[in-house]
């Protein structure tokens, strides 16, 4: 169970809402479950919750090793 | 959408593949398929709908075990709500709740009916409905597991709040770190490693899998939802049965951190105790699931109406209990697809779109 | 005096009545047989072979970002008439109004239908008007039918259907499923999807050259693509695959699915053409959509496979997957 994407916080309304955005699709969200929210930072929505923070550079890390294995990819 | 595109990929996708197999026969003295239970139904959502298990080598083996949140939950929690809509309270709950069949009914068919049932994107809804009808009393029906429970107990602390004195719980919480005990010590049941859940490790974080590997000696790691963070579990999962040294992998970094959410742990132990709970298909396992505190009784369905969870009953012919621990594959079922269907379930593995059977149903 | 709502009596054919068809029914669509109010519309038509349709409306809300029920309900049947092979001509138009409806909310649909209409060339020849109380409908529900001349050289029959032929989609599927969730108010998004409410003969006009080459058409509504794909597979000896990579889906409809659990394959549309055509025209199709406004995003999306009744969907990761019939009811998920 568990549903949850990540979006990215556009605007703070408040210490513990705020809207958050995937592609066009905004939503305002509860932010109260993460700690220090930002403008900017994404994180992980579920339920009209934000339940975590996405790490960014773990993030990047990771598409950038599946680049590496694309390449590696010969139809 | 760059974080969830760029976690679909076919070119990464078959060089993963092709890493699992060359793992998968390195793996020593197996005459059949390593068995992954994947415990959570958003992961065997979206194995099937990505379609991995046909990208998988057939030495690797995915069951799909007990995290379907509507699959576990007792019917006699659908009896208590619909008696509770029967008395005049609007209901409210999470879609994936509406089809589930209780021992008679099923929400959806108690609202054909003309009980009250309101279908929430967000726990946080149901506060909004409370505050519009303060005339009518609100009951929020709370399934779900460990990443669930925080979002809906804020809401009795909005309440506390905002007095708003018109809303309470029907709580069905369950816990993943007791189930996979209990899968484990089951003698009939043969797990070679755990593909723990993504989001409910986003809460409780890594270390309480570490028991089970010390325990059980079996893999448990952490995977992301998107097709290629599950092949990555699967990948780290075969090589530690190459290397024959299990221990807990965080394959989702970018998201769990090894101690989990604080705020949310502290949320959750504010308003909720452990309790023994039934799950449907493994039985009682003791301190398996939350419960509103005492202190919080008003907030409590159970108190505040006076009702009490009746047993229950099932279709004696069907097998969701064996699906759930992966002892037979729902093609196994004599239900299974000539009379247990999704507009016709018999058993909640069928209900739940989540649910092992519906998976199979639909996706192979 | 207050804000004017529909009231009982303006269905209870007496002087509200009357105003109600005088001031606002007949200033919109009086033009032609309508003018004289006739018991039934009196059509001349020289040709032997017709098509008709029939089609109701209750959306709610009414009004959704892209479009409102008025626009729905001409291009709803419309469109039904046009996949079938059909120049839309002539709709009927009936609307069961509920006591209390904002008078404000009624122009602005009859505005949208008779613009609607004019942009779809159908003249409304006949109409009903009925007003019922309070919590006996939800605000307003449409029926619309709709008569159509056929086109030549047309013959549309699943039977027709071979291994190998082309599936084609006119545009990005289910933006009018995501624009009607993000409008129903227990839903807080606030993103720009718009639903596709369009008609889609313009698109059939423009495949008319290679009409006999066309097997069938379909309009994805309710239950989207995968309730027709299923529907027009269901006991053939024929199935579908469909190529994710290739479903023309908008950013904002795929975050919205993606947020709230749903297939996109699910999502209705309102102004989209699927067909299945001979792979020799598709190419030919597929520019002379691409020339239209409504065609842009035009595209090859899967074909015809042996695999008798089954609808599969080729995935990003190389999976296959069934693509199966809708429950009926889209519920966000939180699982």
């Amino acid at each position: 169970m568990c549903l949850g994407i990540p979006m990215k916080i556009v605007q703070l309304e408040s210490c513990d809402r705020g809207v958050v955005d995937l592609d066009g699709a905004l939503s305002t969200v509860n932010l109260s479950l993460v700690e220090t929210p930002q403008e900017g930072e994404y994180v992980i929505v579920h339920a009209g919750y934000a339940i975590e923070k996405l790490d960014t550079k773990e993030a990047d890390a990771r598409i950038e090793m599946f680049e590496d294995l694309e390449r590696l990819y010969s139809p | 959408m760059k974080y969830i595109s760029k976690f679909r990929n076919l070119g990464a996708s078959r060089v993963l593949a092709e890493q699992i197999q060359d793992l998968a026969s390195r793996i020593e003295h197996v005459d059949q398929p390593v068995q992954i239970m994947e415990v959570c139904g958003t992961h065997t959502m979206a194995i099937g709908r990505h379609g991995i298990r046909n990208v998988l080598p057939a030495e690797v083996e995915l069951l799909s075990g007990p995290g379907c949140p509507v699959c576990v939950t007792d019917s006699g929690y659908i009896d208590a709500a619909i008696e509770l809509a029967e008395k005049g309270v609007v209901l409210a709950t999470f879609g994936d709740m509406l089809y589930v069949p209780g021992s008679e009914l099923s929400l959806a068919q108690s609202r054909s009916l003309g009980a009250s049932v309101e279908v929430c994107y967000s726990p946080a809804e149901a506060v909004d409905i409370a505050i519009q009808n303060p005339d009518d009393e609100i009951v929020f029906l709370a399934v779900g597991f460990e990443t669930t429970a925080p979002a809906v107990v804020s809401i009795v602390q909005m309440a506390q709040e905002q007095n708003v004195s018109n809303l309470s719980l029907l709580v069905a919480f369950k816990l993943v770190p007791p189930a996979l005990e209990a899968l484990m010590a089951d003698p009939e049941v043969r797990i070679d490693a755990f593909l723990c859940p993504a989001h409910v490790s986003a809460i409780i974080g890594c270390e309480p899998y570490e028991a089970v590997v010390r325990k059980h000696h079996v893999p448990c790691v952490v995977a992301g939802f998107e097709p290629l963070d599950i092949l990555l579990g699967i990948r780290g999962i075969l090589q530690q049965l190459v290397d024959k040294s299990p221990s807990v992998e965080n394959q989702y970094n970018r998201v769990v951190r090894h101690s989990g959410n604080k705020r949310a742990q502290q949320l959750m132990d504010r308003y909720l105790e452990p309790a023994d709970v039934d799950w449907r298909g493994l039985g009682c396992i003791p301190e398996s699931g939350l419960r509103l505190r005492q202190q919080f009784a008003d907030y409590d369905a159970i108190h505040r109406f006076g009702i009490s969870i009746p047993h229950g009953s099932y279709d004696p012919r069907c097998l969701c209990g064996d699906v759930i621990k992966g002892r037979v594959k729902p093609t196994q079922c004599p239900l299974f697809k000539d009379v247990c269907t999704p507009e016709n379930p018999i058993g909640p593995c069928m209900v739940s779109e989540e649910g092992t059977c519906a998976a199979y149903y639909k996706y192979s | 005096m207050g804000e004017e709502h529909i009231q009982l009596a303006h269905g209870g054919g007496g002087r509200l009545s009357n105003e109600l068809i005088k001031g606002e029914i007949l200033p919109r669509f009086g033009e032609g047989t309508l003018a004289a109010l006739p018991d039934a519309a009196s059509l001349v038509t020289p040709c032997s072979h017709l098509v008709f349709s029939t089609d109701s409306f209750v959306v709610q809300p009414l009004e959704f970002p892209g479009g409102n029920i008025g626009h729905l309900a001409v291009h709803g049947t419309v469109n039904d008439v046009a996949v079938a092979g059909g120049q839309p001509k002539w709709l009927s138009l009936a609307l069961i109004i509920e006591d209390g409806l904002p008078m404000v909310i009624l122009r602005r649909i009859l505005d949208s239908i008779r613009d609607a209409a004019a942009n779809c060339h159908v003249q409304i020849v006949t109409g009903d008007t009925k007003v019922v109380p309070r919590g006996q409908c939800d605000g307003l529900y449409i029926n619309t039918s709709g008569i159509g001349v056929a086109y030549p050289g047309m013959d549309l029959s699943a039977h027709r259907i071979r291994p190998g032929d082309h599936i084609l989609a006119s545009g990005n599927i289910g933006d009018h499923g995501a624009a009607v969730m993000t409008a129903r108010n227990n839903i807080q998004f606030s993103g720009e999807v718009a639903s596709d409410t369009a008609p889609v003969s313009p698109l059939v006009e423009a495949s008319l050259r290679w009409a006999s080459h066309i097997r069938f058409m379909r309009d994805p509504t309710r239950g989207g693509l995968a309730a027709i794909l299923n529907e027009i597979a269901s006991g053939e000896s024929f199935g579908f695959m469909l190529e994710e990579e290739k479903l023309p889906v908008s950013g904002t409809t795929n975050a919205i699915c993606e947020m709230l659990g749903f297939d996109v394959l699910h999502l209705p549309s309102e102004g989209r053409l699927v067909m299945v055509c001979d792979s020799a025209v598709s190419a030919s199709i597929l520019e002379a959509w691409q020339s239209l406004p409504t065609g842009a995003e035009a595209c090859l999306i899967g074909e015809v496979t042996e695999e008798a009744g089954r609808v599969v969907l080729e995935t990003t990761t190389g999976g296959h997957r069934m693509v199966d019939v809708p429950r009926g009811e889209l519920l966000p998920r939180i699982c």
